[in-house]
């Protein structure tokens, strides 16, 4: 198994270089960004000539992914147009992102498990068509609608939470947008849990262990659980790459100053360097999360095993 | 017992995960001082929206508003704009001249910086120096093109140039608060610039350690920064060294970056935040019952326009003057100010904007019928000229940013409604600004395209010079025309400032005659408050003016 997790690892390098050479070539078509930062003026060419200098605009694509890749590999993930190293926003973003990821994910994974057992186990009852229902209203709902409106109601209306999050993102300003964050995989998470449960139900083993005589709750988390989980794991796993990038949206609305506050400042001051190892980053984060999950099979049933 | 050894290797691979992901865990020093920064209004503080400056703060770099939000409030130039826009002296003691070319500039004695140290003439010169030098790459380092020796420090017909010196001949320090400035040419009204923040002077910190200055800067102005968390907030207090006019009324500032002006908006409306001078297009239908009339709407020094490609012969040649006439005054800018952008625009009546003032040159009357919506004279003029060229004009405009599609759109119905052919006119958008500005730049526009402009100082020549001499910095349509060239040469050189400001306002006049661009509608600046905060004015430059704004 450790030669599977070392293979694993290896692969992740041309994956790796060819996210990056990807990303790098869509920033870089989105034009010359020198003229955007003089605004409605035609820049003075002398000074755009300074900049382009700086920033190796003028070198061919290659060259220029050649320099920031030997910059990432020494640590330096090159200059934000304002000058900020973009390692200082990938510092204060990730923790930020990561704090909103890990509230959704417990959100979405607790209440969704949950929701998914208990409906599973009362299939065909009033419970189980609640949840069903409920589930479909949420994922037809688009995220932004649900934030705008929770904010909306929460916040202004009732002042039950801030409306916004404020500076540092404590976990108690977390919960709602977490909850709109987490609310589409939640649905997804549910539905497979109930159909994963009601199927497993009527399984053998678990037959056996209820005709052993071994106690409902220990047949339940023990036996059935344990082999309803996978595809809800391998779901997830992947969900994780998928918070952190789907923040996007959640983020603008509650004014979280994280991963995609930034991404979409890179975008809206073509800053390819802000782009590129923001998605740099994310890439590694999903092909983690994609590892961790695959190794969690074996966890969860010992059957399945890797060379 | 191969789960329990599997789940090592998990663990394992988490680790790594963790490390390459979580970078650090945000440091707890950091966290209290932010949470010392969101102080609450109860403590006299101001709380107000900021958008993330674009460029690092320094004057002669800032050339946006977010930026020039924050050096508006730390900073005292030379001279000040009042809210009316009038050049008021301030740091400077005298500004004398008798030829309109050289300018001996006295410095008002004992002044500070926030730091401590003086501000001297050289605080000046150096500051003025470090911005026109071209290796420093200052974006607004044109300001200083009018001093004598500006072309050796910025060379700009070669982008390959090196400069030649590092200093600008035309500033010569006499004493430590006289300095003297030469311009290349006469120029009766350069003072008047002065109050434009690129000529902020800077402190010695600035040129010895310039990595702890852009984290903190510091000014002379009546506000001082005492934190800064790049990205998410800064908080201002009163600044104790200032000796201007405009002492704070309040106990600080805390300007706070949002994400989107949405959410700003629903700050506002539950008491988290005080000032806000964005508010949501989506929100201004109910913007005053929602705030109960705390919410204002006034003329900034914004101007927006369309610009025709007077490089393109089949728009400037002969009798297309009438056709571009007749597209403006096909235009229908009442109705379309009130409905597309919900009275935030005013409709134009001339080339500059109202916060200039009747003694400023703004004139409500000087473009006169051009700008009249007038369906049948507009088809009459563009029939007489020969019509649209090639039948269709494509008015372009940037699809990533503010609702131009919707006003394009609407200004393309009222001119096919005019000609009575719905194909007349068309809307071209153009994915990013970047690549819009990248287009007009280089001359290769070939129809009409979306343009405008925001003053950098509330005076007239600001309005026409760059946008209109042969040559200008932002004569986007490359439009030419020597009498106007002639009559801004007169201005300029004009000693009598009403004089000066009429010589302009007749370059205004044929250059609404040859009409290369159409003058639109003048962008207001808006601003809402909390019931916390009182006296929320704008300045021209649609700046709230934080140092009168107090505390309930």
């Amino acid at each position: 198994m450790g030669r599977y997790v070392i293979r694993r690892l290896l692969q992740m390098v041309p994956v790796f270089i060819g996210t990056t050479l990807l990303i790098f070539v869509m920033v870089w078509g989105l034009g010359d960004p020198v003229a955007a930062m003089f605004g409605d003026r035609t820049p003075d060419p002398a000074t755009a000539a300074q900049i382009r200098l700086e920033y190796h605009l003028n070198d061919p694509l290659l060259q220029q992914y050649w320099i920031y890749m030997k910059g990432v590999f020494s640590g330096d993930f090159g200059k934000a147009w304002n000058q900020q190293p973009v390692t200082d926003l990938l510092k204060t973003a990730y923790p930020v992102t990561l704090r909103l990821t890990v509230v959704a994910f417990l959100i979405e994974a607790i209440i969704g498990v949950a929701l998914g057992v208990f409906a599973g186990l009362r299939r065909g009852r009033f419970f189980d068509t609640g949840v069903l229902a409920m589930t479909l209203i949420v994922v037809s709902i688009p995220t932004f609608v649900t934030g705008f409106v929770l904010q909306y109601f929460f916040g202004v209306k009732w002042s039950i939470v801030h409306p916004s999050v404020g500076e540092g993102a404590p976990f108690k300003d977390l919960i709602m947008p977490g909850l709109v964050l987490a609310g589409v995989s939640l649905a997804y998470v549910a539905r497979l849990t109930r159909t994963s449960v009601a199927e497993n139900t009527r399984a053998d083993y678990l037959r056996t262990a209820v005709a052993k005589g071994l106690p409902r709750r220990r047949v339940i988390t023990n036996h059935m659980l344990r082999n309803s989980l996978i595809p809800v794991v391998t779901f997830l796993g992947t969900d994780i790459g998928n918070l952190m990038a789907g923040a996007l949206v959640t983020e603008r609305i509650f004014n979280i100053h994280g991963v995609g506050y930034q991404i979409y400042q890179g975008i809206v001051h073509n800053s390819p360097a802000t782009v590129v190892g923001f998605v740099t980053v994310l890439v590694i984060v999903f092909l983690l999360a994609n590892l961790l999950v695959d190794l969690l099979y074996a966890v969860l049933d010992p059957r399945i095993r890797y060379a | 017992m191969r789960g329990a050894k599997s789940a090592k290797w998990v663990v394992g691979a988490a680790v790594i995960a963790l490390a390459a992901t979580a970078c650090s865990s945000s440091d707890d020093s950091d966290s209290k001082d932010k949470a010392k920064a969101s102080g609450s209004s109860s403590d006299g503080i101001v709380r107000a929206w900021w958008g993330d400056p674009q460029n690092p703060l320094e004057p002669a770099n800032t050339n946006e508003v977010q930026g020039g939000k924050v050096l508006d409030m730390i900073f005292m130039n030379l001279k000040e704009y009042d809210a009316t826009g009038k050049p008021n002296l301030e740091a400077a003691d005298s500004i004398t001249t008798t030829d309109q070319q050289n300018f001996t500039i006295k410095i008002k004695p004992g002044l500070q910086f926030s730091d401590g140290t003086p501000v001297t003439s050289s605080s000046f010169v150096d500051a003025w120096n470090y911005g026109a030098l071209v290796t420093n790459k200052q974006l607004n380092a044109y300001f200083f093109a009018d001093i004598d020796g500006y072309a050796a420090v910025h060379p700009s017909d070669d982008p390959g140039a090196k400069p030649t010196a590092k200093t600008m001949s035309g500033l010569k320090v006499v004493d430590d608060t006289t300095f003297t400035v030469k311009l290349s040419q006469k120029f009766s009204t350069w003072p008047d610039r002065l109050g434009y923040k690129a000529f902020a002077p800077l402190p010695k910190e600035f040129f010895d350690n310039h990595a702890a200055y852009l984290a903190k800067p510091i000014g002379d102005g009546p506000y001082m920064i005492e934190s800064y968390t790049k990205g998410s907030s800064m908080k201002l207090v009163p600044n104790p060294k200032y000796t201007g006019p405009s002492k704070p009324k309040n106990k600080g500032v805390l300007l706070k970056v949002y994400t989107s002006s949405d959410t700003a908006y629903a700050d506002l409306q539950s008491g988290q935040l005080d000032v806000l001078d964005d508010i949501p297009a989506a929100d201004l239908p109910h913007v005053k019952e929602d705030l109960g009339g705390r919410y204002l709407n006034s003329p900034a020094g914004i101007i927006q326009t369309f610009s025709f490609p007077m490089y393109e012969k089949a728009w400037s040649k002969e009798g297309m003057d009438k056709v571009r006439l007749g597209i403006s005054m096909a235009i229908d800018r009442k109705t379309i100010t009130d409905k597309i952008f919900g009275g935030t625009r005013t409709p134009a009546n001339d080339l500059t904007s109202p916060v200039l003032g009747a003694t400023g040159g703004y004139s409500d009357t000087l473009a006169g019928d051009s700008v009249k919506f007038d369906k049948v004279k507009a088809k009459q003029l563009i029939e007489e000229g020969g019509g649209i060229p090639g039948g269709q004009m494509k008015l372009g405009y940037n699809a990533d940013s503010g609702s131009h599609k919707e006003w394009v759109d609407a200004v393309c119905n009222s001119i096919n409604n005019t000609l009575g052919n719905n194909k007349a006119c068309v809307g071209a958008p153009t994915g990013t600004f970047a690549d819009f500005r990248n287009q007009i730049t280089k001359g290769q526009m070939t129809q009409p395209f979306r343009s405008g402009w925001q003053m950098d100082y509330p005076l007239i020549d600001d309005f026409i010079t760059p946008l209109y001499a042969t040559g200008g910095s932002s004569n986007d349509s490359k439009y030419t025309n020597k009498d106007v060239d002639n009559l801004i040469k007169q201005a300029n050189a004009e000693p009598d400032k009403a004089k000066s400001i009429a010589l302009y306002q007749q370059a205004e006049k044929q250059v609404i005659k040859d009409m290369p661009v159409v003058p639109l509608w003048y962008q207001n600046g808006q601003a809402g408050w909390s019931s916390k905060v009182s006296n929320v004015k704008e300045n021209a430059f649609s700046y709230p003016i934080f140092t009168d704004i107090t505390v309930n």
